[in-house]
C-alpha cells in the first residue's frame, strides 16, 4: 500500500475533566450555546415582511410544488441574534494574529469593503447593456494593468474564480498551446512539496503527474528536473517562493530548461505576497501564473472563499486566453463573447465560469492596490519578509528549523525535531497556542518536513505584536520540554469547543439535520 | 496449513491452498491512524500483482492498498464497510480486506516471511 | 502607509535581531537579475482612504446600477431585496476575516452556519446531500458532469438546448477533456426531445429548469428515459427563489442538482462572486466534489462541527481527488443562509409567489403590444418575448432612453437564427408598476 505518514490522533480521545462549575444555562459569561436553526424555528414565522399574492398554476406546467420544503421560520431579531452568537465562536484576522502560513491572513481593509459595496460595482447586472457598463469594464482594465505591471507579464485572464480554478486555466492554456503546436504531451513536472491542488489541477486537465523531488535544504533538485525534462513534458507547475518558504534560488536556470525542451512554466502565485513590487515573475522565464487576489491583495477570505485566481500569461500563452476577452475600441470597453468576433490571433481554449469572473474581489483588490501604490506594495512584502524572518531568529534556537540557516521569505518553517521525547506532538502544540488565544500556523505541511509547523505573520502585525506572540511560542516550547505537559493535554481547554472527533463525523457522516432522528444506519 | 507473507508495502498475505487473504499489517494501521473507510475490490475483478486493489482512509489520509499476488477476486470484507474500525482493531484478523484465487505461486514465494518483515520495519 | 504597523526603527531593531545588514540580505536567494527597482512599474505611489475612496467612486458612477433604472435582466443573475440584516451580519469581523475551519475548537460559528446551509440546499433542492458550495451555478454544472462521468464510468454528457450557454462552454471547456459533450438543439419556449439523444454511452442528460427562456420542464419522464439507460439526471436551476413555488428537482428524480444560489442573499456584483449550490444522492457521496461539513462530538461530549470526507479532496487525495476545488464559497453561502433564515418557508413561498404574479401580470401587459408575442406559455419570473425585428438593437436603443428592457437571446447565442429577435425579461419583487409602465411604453414607441 502507499504509505502516508500523516496519520495523526483525530478522535477526542481522554481530555481529563474540566472541572469547570457548570452552569444552569449551559452558557459561560460572553459565550452562549446556540441551536441550529431548524431547532429554534417554528412554522408560520418570517422575517421578511412581504405581499400575498394569489397565483394560479395556469402559468406553471403543472411543475407547482406540492409538498412543503421543510424550512423553520424565524423573526429578524431571532436571526441577528442567532448569527451574531455564531460568529462569536470563531477566531478572526480582526480579533489576532493569524498565523497560517500559506494562507496570508493579512488586514482586510474595510474601504475595499465599502467600494465593492457601491451601487456601481455591487448593483450591476453581468449581462446588462454595454453602454452602462463602461465604469465596470474600466475597472476591470485598470486592474488588469496593475496586474501585469507587477508581474511584468503582458496578459491576464480575469475569470478564474479562485486559485485553484487558476491553475486550471493556466494548464487549459498550456494543453492548448501544445495542441496548437499539434503535440502530445502528457505529463507535468509536480515538485512534491506542492500545494495539493497542483496535481489535482494537472489530472483534472488530462496531465499525468511526475513528482520531482526536493533537496536537503528545501529548494526543488533543479538536477533531477533537468533528467524528467522530455519531450513528453508538458511543463513545470512549481510554486516560488516555495511551500518551504524559500525562494528557489534556480529558478532562471529551470526556466530555461523547461523552455529549452519545449515545456512550459507554470508558476502557483500563492506566495507572490511576498516578492510583490521587487520581483516581477515575468523576468523569471513563467509562462503562467495565477494570482490568489485573497492572499496578495487581501479581499477577505470569508471563512472559506469567495476567492479571486487571475491568471498572468506569458506571449506564448496569452492568445490561448479564455473567453471572454476585454478589449478596447472606439466606442469604449467590449467583452468579447462569441468566437466570430475574436482578436486577431487570439485563439481561446474555452470559458472558465458563466460571467467575467469575480468583479466583487476585483474592486477590494484594486482599492487595496491603489491605497498602497507600488512603494506600499513593495514595503508590505518587504514587511512581510522581515516579520517572518524575525520570528525564525528569535524562535530557532528553541524550536527547531529545518532550513534556518539561510532567511526565509514570508513564512517561517518548523519541524517537530524539537518536541522529540516529550510527547507533544505538533497537534498538541498547535492546540495549545489556542488556549493562548492564537489561531495555530499550518501543521503537517509542506509534506517533504515532518510534523511540519508553517508560521506566515504577514506584514500586518506590529512588532510589539510578533514579540508577544514569540513570547508565548518559547514559552509552550519550553514547557514541552520540561516535560510540563498539563496544558498539551486535550488542549484547548478555553475554546468555544474541545477536540472533536473527527473520526465518528467520517465513519458515520452526518451532514444534515433532519426532523427525526434516523434509526441508526437507516440508509 | 497457511503461510503468512508480507511485502514493503506493508501488506500482508495468508495462503490458504491457492486461495490468498490480503490485508495491511498492524504497523500500517497504526500509521494510518483511526481508519474511517475502505473501498474493497469487486468479486470477480482479476488483479495484477502489485496493481491497485482497494483504498483505506483515515481522516487525514487516503491510502491506495496494492495486491501483492495476482488472481480473481474471490471475496471482499463487506463488514469493512459498516465498520471500517475493525482494520485498527485486529487488522491481520478480522480486518482482512480480500481474498484472491492466486494465478502465480511463484510471487508468493518471494514476498517477506515475518521474521524479515519486522526487521524491514525497525529499519524505517 | 495606514495599514503597515512597522516604523523605521522597528525593521531596524528587527534586522539586527535577525542579524542581517540590510532587507537585500533576506531576499539573497532572488537573481540579482531579477530584483527590479520600483521606477520600472508605471503605477501610482500610495493614497489616503479618501483619494482612494474618490477615484473609485467616480468609476461606479459611469455605471448605470440595476436600482437606477427600470430593470429587466436576468438570464442566470437576479435582482433581489436582500435584507439589510444580511449585510450587516456578513460583515461581522468574524465571519469576513476568518478562513476555512480547520480548526474547529475555534471555527463553529462557520462551521454550524455550513451544517445549516447544507441542511437548508438539500431541502430547496429536494436532494439528500448537499456540500459547503461551490464557485457559482456554472462550475457546479461543470463539476456535477465530472461526477457524473466518475460515477457511471461513461463518457457522455448530453446537455438540453435549454441549458445557459455560458453553462454549456464552461461543462464544455472541462468535460470534454475526459468524455464528450454533445448538445441538443435550442427550441426557444419548447422542450426539446432530449430522453430520445440517451444511448448506452451516456452518463448524464443536464437539464435547466426554468431553462434560460424562463421555460419550466418537467423533469420526471427525462429522469425516467436517463434511468432506463444507467444515466443520470443532472438538474440545474440558475434562479434559486423559483424552488420555493415549483416542485423540486429531487421529487423529479434527478440524482443531482447544480442550482445558482446568488439570487438568494447575493447582489448582481457583475457576475460575480456567486455561490454554486451542489446537492446530491446520498449513495453518490464519496464521488462528490468540494467541502463537507459533518456533525460530530468534542472531548467532552457536547455537539459540535467538522469539515469531513476530506480524503476526497485534493489537499490530501492530490492527483486523486474528486476536484481541485479549495475554496467555496463561504461568505456568500453565508449570505444565502441568512437570507434563508430570515424568509422561512412563509417568506420563501410569498416571495416565489409574488414573483411570478408580478410576472404573469408584465407578460398580459407586453403581450397587448403590438408586434410582441410571449413564446414562454409556462415560466417562473423570467419569459421571453418574440420581436418582429433583431432584439439587441432594440435592448441597446432603449438603453439610451434608460430603460434596461432585459437581455437579448442573441447576446448569449450569437450564432443561433432563432434566437435573433427574442428578448429575455426578468420581474422580481424589486420591480415596481412604474418599472411597468417605462417598459411598456418604450416597447410600444420604439415598435410603432
Amino acid at each position: 500500500m502507499s504509505m502516508n505518514n500523516q496519520g495523526r490522533p483525530t478522535s477526542a480521545g481522554n481530555a481529563g475533566n474540566t472541572s469547570e462549575l457548570a452552569t444552569i444555562s449551559g452558557d459561560r459569561g460572553l459565550h452562549h450555546e446556540e441551536r441550529l436553526i431548524f431547532e429554534i424555528g417554528r412554522a408560520g414565522m418570517t422575517g421578511v415582511d412581504l405581499p400575498e399574492s394569489q397565483v394560479t398554476d395556469a402559468r406553471l406546467g403543472g411543475m407547482r410544488r406540492r409538498g412543503e420544503i421543510g424550512l423553520p421560520g424565524l423573526s429578524e431579531p431571532e436571526v441577528i441574534r442567532h448569527y451574531v452568537r455564531l460568529s462569536r465562536m470563531n477566531y478572526a484576522i480582526d480579533a489576532g494574529l493569524y498565523p497560517l502560513g500559506s494562507c496570508t491572513m493579512k488586514h482586510n481593509p474595510r474601504l475595499n469593503e465599502k467600494m465593492a459595496r457601491l451601487p456601481g460595482f455591487g448593483d450591476l447586472h453581468p449581462l446588462a447593456p454595454r453602454s452602462t457598463t463602461q465604469g465596470a469594464l474600466a475597472l476591470i482594465s485598470e486592474l488588469m494593468r496593475w496586474l501585469t505591471t507587477l508581474t511584468g507579464m503582458p496578459a491576464v485572464a480575469m475569470s478564474p474564480k479562485a486559485g485553484a480554478h487558476g491553475e486550471l486555466c493556466g494548464l487549459l492554456a498550456i494543453r492548448a498551446a501544445i495542441e496548437a503546436r499539434g503535440e502530445k504531451r502528457p505529463r507535468i513536472l509536480v515538485p512534491e512539496s506542492a500545494h495539493g491542488t497542483n496535481p489535482a489541477t494537472a489530472a483534472l486537465a488530462g496531465f499525468t503527474v511526475d513528482q520531482v523531488p526536493a533537496k536537503p535544504n528545501g529548494h526543488v533538485d533543479a538536477e533531477a528536473l533537468k533528467v524528467k525534462l522530455g519531450p513528453d513534458v508538458a511543463g513545470i507547475m512549481l510554486t516560488n517562493p516555495n511551500t518551504c518558504g524559500l525562494f528557489e534560488p534556480d529558478i532562471i536556470a529551470m526556466a530555461e530548461a523547461v523552455h529549452k525542451a519545449g515545456g512550459y512554466f507554470y508558476c502557483d502565485g500563492a506566495n507572490f505576497n511576498a516578492i510583490a513590487g521587487r520581483v516581477r515573475p515575468g523576468d523569471l522565464g513563467i509562462d503562467a501564473m495565477h494570482i490568489n487576489l485573497h492572499k496578495t491583495f487581501s479581499t477577505p477570505h470569508g471563512g472559506g472563499g469567495p476567492g479571486a485566481g487571475p491568471v498572468v500569461l506569458s506571449e506564448r500563452l496569452a492568445p490561448f486566453a479564455p473567453l471572454p476577452l476585454l478589449v478596447a475600441d472606439k466606442d469604449g470597453f467590449r467583452l468579447v463573447e462569441d468566437r466570430a468576433e475574436l482578436p486577431a490571433g487570439a485563439k481561446p481554449f474555452g470559458r472558465m465560469s458563466a460571467f467575467h469572473g469575480q468583479m466583487g474581489m476585483f474592486v477590494r483588490a484594486l482599492a487595496y492596490m491603489l491605497s498602497h501604490g507600488r512603494d506600499g506594495v513593495r514595503q508590505a512584502s518587504e514587511d512581510a519578509v522581515l516579520s517572518a524572518n524575525y520570528i525564525l531568529a528569535s524562535l530557532k534556537d528553541i524550536m527547531s528549523a529545518p532550513f534556518g540557516d539561510g532567511p526565509c521569505m514570508h513564512e517561517a518553517l518548523f519541524d517537530d525535531t524539537f518536541l522529540e521525547g516529550t510527547g507533544v506532538t505538533t497537534l498538541d502544540f498547535a492546540k495549545a497556542m489556542i488556549d493562548e488565544g492564537y489561531h495555530p500556523m499550518t501543521m503537517y505541511f509542506p509534506l517533504v518536513v515532518h510534523g511540519a509547523m508553517l508560521i506566515e505573520p504577514t506584514e500586518s502585525e506590529s512588532k510589539e505584536s510578533l514579540d508577544r506572540f514569540i513570547t508565548v511560542l518559547r514559552g509552550l516550547a519550553e514547557d514541552a520540554k520540561a516535560g510540563r505537559k498539563a496544558r498539551f493535554d486535550g488542549a484547548p481547554h478555553f475554546a468555544p469547543r474541545r477536540r472533536l472527533d473527527e473520526t465518528a463525523a467520517a465513519r458515520k457522516p452526518v451532514l444534515r439535520w433532519r426532523r427525526e432522528t434516523m434509526p441508526e444506519a437507516a440508509e | 496449513m497457511s503461510e503468512l507473507r508480507f511485502t514493503d508495502q506493508h501488506e500482508w498475505v495468508r495462503l490458504d491452498g491457492d486461495e490468498a487473504t490480503i490485508g495491511i499489517t498492524r504497523y500500517a494501521a497504526e500509521s494510518l491512524g483511526d481508519v474511517v473507510f475502505v473501498e474493497l475490490p469487486a468479486k470477480g475483478r482479476t488483479v495484477g500483482a502489485g496493481a491497485q486493489a482497494a483504498v483505506v482512509e483515515s481522516v487525514k489520509a487516503a491510502s491506495e492498498v496494492y495486491a501483492p499476488v495476482g488472481g480473481e477476486v474471490t471475496a471482499a470484507n463487506a463488514a469493512l464497510e459498516a465498520e471500517p474500525a475493525k482494520v485498527n482493531a485486529d487488522p491481520e484478523g478480522e480486518g482482512w480486506f480480500f481474498k484472491v484465487k492466486m494465478s502465480d505461486k511463484a510471487a508468493f514465494g518471494k514476498l517477506m516471511d515475518e521474521a524479515a518483515y519486522k526487521e524491514f520495519v525497525k529499519g524505517l | 502607509m495606514r495599514y503597515l504597523p512597522l516604523t523605521p526603527d522597528d525593521r531596524k531593531s528587527m534586522l539586527a535581531k535577525i542579524g542581517a545588514p540590510d532587507m537585500d540580505a533576506l531576499f539573497r536567494d532572488v537573481p540579482r537579475a531579477a530584483v527590479v527597482p520600483l521606477s520600472v512599474f508605471d503605477l501610482p505611489d500610495t493614497q489616503g482612504e479618501l483619494a482612494v475612496d474618490r477615484a473609485l467612486t467616480k468609476i461606479a458612477a459611469r455605471n448605470v446600477a440595476a436600482g437606477a433604472a427600470p430593470f429587466f435582466c436576468g438570464a442566470g443573475a437576479y435582482r433581489h431585496h436582500v435584507p439589510s440584516a444580511v449585510d450587516h451580519l456578513i460583515q461581522r469581523s468574524e465571519f469576513l476575516t476568518s478562513y476555512t475551519p480547520y480548526q474547529p475548537e475555534i471555527a463553529q460559528g462557520t462551521l454550524q452556519t455550513l451544517f445549516e446551509f447544507q441542511t437548508q440546499v438539500a431541502l430547496l433542492t429536494g436532494m439528500e446531500v448537499a456540500n459547503a458550495s461551490l464557485y457559482d451555478g456554472s462550475t457546479a454544472t461543470a463539476e456535477a458532469v465530472l461526477m457524473a462521468q466518475r460515477v457511471t464510468r461513461r463518457p457522455k454528457a448530453i446537455l438540453s438546448g435549454g441549458l445557459h450557454p455560458h453553462y454549456a462552454e464552461t461543462v464544455e471547456t472541462v468535460a470534454a477533456l475526459s468524455g464528450v459533450v454533445t448538445r441538443a438543439p435550442v427550441t426557444p419556449g419548447k422542450a426539446e426531445d432530449i430522453a430520445a439523444l440517451i444511448d448506452d454511452e451516456t452518463a448524464c442528460v443536464v437539464v435547466q429548469s426554468p431553462d434560460v427562456f424562463g421555460l419550466i420542464r418537467n423533469l420526471r419522464p427525462i429522469a425516467q428515459a436517463a434511468h432506463a439507460k444507467g444515466a443520470l439526471l443532472i438538474a440545474v436551476v440558475t434562479e434559486a427563489v423559483s424552488l420555493g413555488l415549483l416542485e423540486s428537482p429531487g421529487a423529479q428524480g434527478a440524482d443531482i442538482v447544480a442550482c445558482e444560489g446568488q439570487s438568494i442573499g447575493n447582489g448582481l456584483n457583475f457576475g460575480g462572486p456567486y455561490v454554486g449550490l451542489f446537492a446530491a444522492r446520498e449513495k453518490f457521496l464519496r464521488q462528490m466534489p468540494g467541502r463537507l461539513c459533518g456533525e460530530t462530538a468534542d472531548a467532552d461530549g457536547q455537539r459540535g462541527f467538522v469539515l469531513t470526507l476530506s480524503t476526497r479532496e485534493q489537499h490530501i487525495r492530490r492527483e486523486k481527488a474528486t476536484s481541485n476545488i479549495c475554496t467555496n464559497s463561504g461568505l456568500c453561502a453565508l449570505a444565502f443562509t441568512i437570507h434563508l433564515s430570515l424568509l422561512g418557508e412563509e417568506g420563501l413561498t410569498r416571495l416565489a409567489r409574488l414573483n411570478h404574479a408580478r410576472a404573469c401580470e408584465l407578460a398580459d401587459r407586453l403581450a397587448r403590444v403590438p408586434g410582441v408575442q410571449v413564446i414562454t406559455d409556462s415560466f417562473f419570473n423570467e419569459f421571453t418575448l418574440k420581436l418582429p425585428r433583431p432584439a439587441a438593437p432594440l435592448v441597446d436603443a432603449l438603453a439610451a432612453k434608460g430603460v434596461i428592457a432585459g437581455v437579448p437571446a442573441s447576446r448569449l447565442l450569437p450564432h443561433e437564427a432563432s434566437a435573433r429577435d427574442l428578448l429575455i425579461v426578468a420581474v422580481t419583487e424589486t420591480t415596481t408598476d412604474e418599472d411597468f409602465d417605462a417598459l411598456e411604453a418604450a416597447l410600444k414607441g420604439a415598435l410603432s
